[in-house]
């Protein structure tokens, strides 16, 4: 399979999300799948934001390993990602305003440096972000794209702004394209293009895609990163959709909200992060308690507390189940693929209505926000609306209606507010079958115990509704790896990888959390050689959940939480360390220090720095082995001081400057 | 205008009879409630009281119409996520001074910057009561309570000059004493397009040994007495909302008709929410699909 990954490089306010996605759509449309991830930070201008675009002629489910080109729109992204391109790439750079020291370069790597203001002279006084067209121009020679298809999409991006602007972009983006052609050899792709476009979607957006197209008609929320996507789409598209959105005064708002027009009987959805989440819980219970249907999208980024709010981590799983006091049925449904987001809220709304509670999406940052090609009838508007039971007429000869009647399946038939005949009161204390309070004057032990038993059923029911879980691969491989939620689409990848190395695995990915099919992956894991769970948390969370619902123990866990997503590559060097009972390290590496040495250099140093030669010093008076990391001048590269990070602890000891 | 016909006050009579203290204020409350939907002629299925949690918080499950008794502090944003899915119910919100003016008061002051068309009646006496007697936000200073033994040393909310500069376009204020008069200024909120709220001075006569009955007669006057007194202006209002001592007002504070949040959701053009069609048509679909290629 041909493949190239092109990662941009950039400060916020490069514009590099956007070039990104001309990118981006250029190859869909000429039928080639993309696979991107943004590692872009809190920040409005300033830092440092690393988009990797991940292009092939067959579908591809992460950002992958390797780099093959680097658009650096900064120097700080030369220094940090230049020596990570691979053999026959190259590093596309603005050659007025950075420098590319050739000894950050493998080999058989092309430097191409773009003069870009000679390149853009003719367009007159524009801004800083067209380098990164003209960049893009560049590219798309050196790679062997289609320029015509790239100008095609430029001009639908900025057709809002007029003929001129489209003219201006497409003819600076040639300008880079001409000069590529001038200057340097293309680096020897040769794709077959199907022309066959494919839609580029997020998860996000499908989240709220699946909503609309599933009948949501209230959409509330509190902005919060991940999340916010969700909002803004939804609120761009109220009016086509019909739906009504509501930005709260926070998410206690937002989730009391959703609440009350579910029970009014309108489909509802609202949406957060951890934090957000953690605010909207005693709603959550009410939910329950009431037996109002309601859907809960909690997408998960680095927490605890405000935590890392631009990255993602599977760590929200514990809160997610501990949601709210007392036992009360709901759903917990964690997404494992892009496409699967609009039918995991299809569905999610169908079972708060069926079964009268919430339903708790539970996405990550990775799954929801980064982009990819999807088939182009991956989707369809045709989707099942269920909303059971609802009394619409109650003539007088059915008696008194009972709102929460003790029934076999634990659901009793709904009335919506306004029906004649049915009035009642959903009350948040415990009530019995009319909804009067059982908590006050009127206690009654056993009617505590039968509309406990009563709410609690409805999860049987559910629970035969929902596929279980199947393993995907060979039954006798030596290895199964277990993942949830997000993770489907790596741990895929990496076992094709592992595969080629000669050890065989097979996967089983979760994505109904609660209630849980305990039997049917008893069933599976007892007959499994050897378990790893991997996820993206300290602790296990997962597999700790996996213990409590199956008494099942997995053998190994790959936990990662620097809140950046798994790599295939870094899960197969970790089952492989596994299965050849290597002890697993958790040193700063080579290149993590010198991501740390950055940091400093741009925290408490100058930005005329970077680092240089690292290497591993033993008996420093630091009671560890550290990098000692040479930080040097951008401009001479003279060494101007030295940097010694602790390789175990990761603390940065000291800093001493040579004065010259 | 189609003619209102009137139900009595039977209509809305409760399966279960109120769990209050005898001589709570809240069933004055409960009973000038009942006077109200019966004289604008609701019927018990087209009104839904929505409540928190607290004494108060308990009168839906007193009165016989669609109810939600929610979490405490919450009782607000409930009742707006019912009044955006079906507007053609008439929502009424009922609680208490903690519930309203403590713990949920940021619900509060955004529904009344919202003028979304909700009735509020708080039942304001002063106190934590469910509880057994803290203080609460609308606590007069230097009171003593379980939770102040020296004495409360903050300020009470002024609910009136709140509601005031938040947007609420009707502002009343009641006394469970005077339950006719209430309940005209509850049916006024009620008939009232956009945000009402009715303060309700709802003496505890268990924990609040202060602001009791006797302690309200003696003070309270009705602002319709008070000729010269334009509902219609926000300053004369404000001023109005400060008057606490030997003389306390009560009557509609102020009055105003501006458009509700209702009125700006385009999405309500085609009838209340809960009766639109569900999903998507093809062509829209594929139109929203095509955004992404």
């Amino acid at each position: 399979m041909r493949e190239i990954t092109v990662g941009i490089g950039g400060a916020a306010g490069d514009g590099l999300d956007k070039s990104g996605d001309t990118l981006a759509k250029t190859v869909s449309r000429l039928g080639l799948y993309v696979c991107a991830y943004n590692s872009y930070q809190s920040v409005i201008r300033g830092g440092h934001i690393w988009l990797r675009v991940r292009v092939a002629e067959e579908k591809v489910h992460s950002h992958g390993d390797v780099l093959n080109v680097l658009i650096a729109l900064n120097q700080d992204s030369i220094e940090r990602h230049a020596r990570e391109v691979n053999s026959g790439g190259a590093v596309i750079y603005n050659s007025d305003k950075f420098k590319l020291d050739p000894t950050l370069l493998g080999d058989n790597v092309l430097p191409a440096p773009l003069p870009m203001a000679t390149l853009t002279k003719p367009f007159g006084k524009v801004q800083p972000v067209m380098q990164n067209t003209v960049a893009l121009g560049a590219l798309m020679f050196l790679a062997g794209l289609d320029f015509d298809t790239a100008a095609g999409v430029l001009e639908d991006t900025f057709k809002h702004k007029g003929q001129a602007v489209i003219d201006q972009n497409a003819g600076i983006a040639r300008a880079g394209y001409d000069y590529a052609k001038e200057h340097f050899v293309p680096l020897g792709y040769e794709w077959s293009f199907s022309r066959r476009a494919r839609p580029f979607v997020t998860g996000n957006e499908l989240i709220a895609l699946g909503a609309v197209a599933a009948g949501c008609k209230f959409y509330s929320a509190y902005p919060m990163t991940p999340a916010s996507s969700i909002l803004h789409w939804m609120a761009s598209h109220a009016d086509r959709c019909g739906v009504v959105v509501k930005q709260c005064e926070d998410e206690l708002a937002v989730a009391n909200m959703a609440i009350g027009a579910g029970h009014a009987g309108v489909r509802s959805m609202c949406a957060t992060s951890g934090g957000g989440f953690a605010l909207m819980t005693e709603a959550i219970g009410m939910a329950g308690m009431i037996e109002a249907p309601v859907v809960i999208v909690e997408v998960q980024r680095g927490g605890p507390s405000t935590g890392v709010p631009t990255k993602t981590e599977q760590a929200d799983l514990n809160q997610v189940f501990g949601a709210s006091q007392g036992d009360y049925p709901r759903a917990i449904i964690a997404p494992t693929d892009t496409t699967d987001c609009f039918y995991s809220t299809v569905e999610a709304l169908n079972l708060a209505e069926k079964y009268q509670l919430p339903v708790t999406i539970i996405s990550d940052l990775l799954l929801s926000e980064h982009p990819e090609t999807i088939e182009p009838d991956a989707l369809t508007n045709d989707v099942p609306i269920e909303r059971g039971d609802i009394v619409t007429d109650w003539p007088e000869a059915n008696g008194v209606y009972k709102r929460y009647e003790f029934t076999h399946s634990g659901v009793s038939p709904r009335a919506l507010p306004g029906t004649e005949g049915t009035v009642y009161v959903a009350a948040t204390d415990d009530h019995d079958e009319g909804g009067i309070l059982i908590s006050d004057i009127f206690t009654s032990a056993p009617m505590r115990r039968k509309v406990q038993e009563k709410r609690m059923r409805k999860l049987d029911g559910l629970l035969r509704e929902l596929k279980p879980p199947a393993l995907d691969g060979p039954p006798d491989a030596d290895v199964t790896l277990i993942g949830w939620g997000s993770t489907r689409g790596v741990i895929s990848e990496a076992i094709v990888l592992l595969a080629s190395v000669g050890i065989r695995a097979n996967q089983l990915q979760i994505k109904y959390l609660t209630p849980f099919h305990s039997k049917e992956v008893t069933d599976i894991l007892k007959n499994c050689r050897r378990t790893i769970c991997v996820e993206g948390n300290y602790t296990g969370q997962f597999a700790r959940h996996l213990r409590a619902e199956t008494g099942f123990t997995v053998d190994d866990h790959i936990l990662k939480y620097d809140c950046e997503p798994f790599e295939p590559h870094q899960i197969v060097d970790e089952v492989k360390a596994i299965l050849e009972g290597r002890e697993r390290s958790r040193n700063l590496t080579a290149n993590e220090a010198r991501e740390m040495a950055c940091h400093y250099i741009n925290t408490r140093l100058t930005e005329t720095l970077r680092p240089g030669k690292i290497n591993q010093v033993e008996g420093n008076g630091f009671n560890e082995p550290c990098w000692k990391i040479e930080i040097v001048s951008r401009e001479s590269a003279e060494k101007r001081g030295e940097l010694l990070i602790g390789i175990e602890t990761g603390s940065t000891y000291s800093w001493r400057e040579v004065v010259s | 205008m189609a003619t209102v016909i009137e139900l009595p006050i039977q209509s809305y009579e409760g399966l279960i009879d109120p769990d209050w203290c005898p001589g709570c204020g809240d069933f004055g409350v409960l009973k000038a409630l009942k006077i109200a939907a019966g004289r604008l002629g609701i019927k018990p299925k087209d009104l839904i009281v929505v409540s928190g949690i607290g004494c108060s918080s308990n009168l839906p499950g007193f009165i016989h119409s669609y109810g939600v008794h929610s979490l405490h502090g919450r009782a607000v944003a409930v009742a707006e996520g019912i009044k955006l899915a079906n507007h053609d119910l008439n929502v009424v919100i009922t609680g208490g001074d903690g519930d309203g003016y403590g713990i949920g008061i940021g619900h509060f002051i955004h529904a009344m910057r919202r003028n979304i068309d909700i009735t509020y009646i708080v039942m304001n006496n002063q106190i934590y009561g469910l509880t057994t007697g803290q203080a609460s936000p609308t606590t007069m200073k230097e009171m003593r309570t379980k939770s102040t033994p020296r004495g409360n040393v903050e300020m009470p909310i002024n609910p009136i000059a709140l509601a005031l500069v938040s947007g609420a376009t009707y502002v009343a204020r009641g006394f469970s004493g005077v339950p006719e008069h209430m309940a005209s200024l509850i049916a006024g909120g009620i008939k009232h397009r956009g945000f009402s709220l009715i303060d309700v001075f709802s003496p505890c006569v268990t924990y609040n040994k202060l602001n009791t009955y006797p302690w309200f007669k003696e003070r309270v006057y009705k602002l319709e007495d008070d000729e010269g007194y334009d509902v219609s202006s926000p300053e004369a209002a404000v001023q109005k909302s400060f008057e606490w001592g030997d003389r306390i007002p009560i009557g509609l504070f102020y009055q105003d008709q501006l458009p509700t949040y209702e009125d700006s959701e385009p999405a309500f053009k085609q009838g209340p929410l809960v009766h639109h069609k569900l999903g998507l048509d093809r062509d829209t679909f594929e139109g929203l699909m095509s955004e992404f290629v």
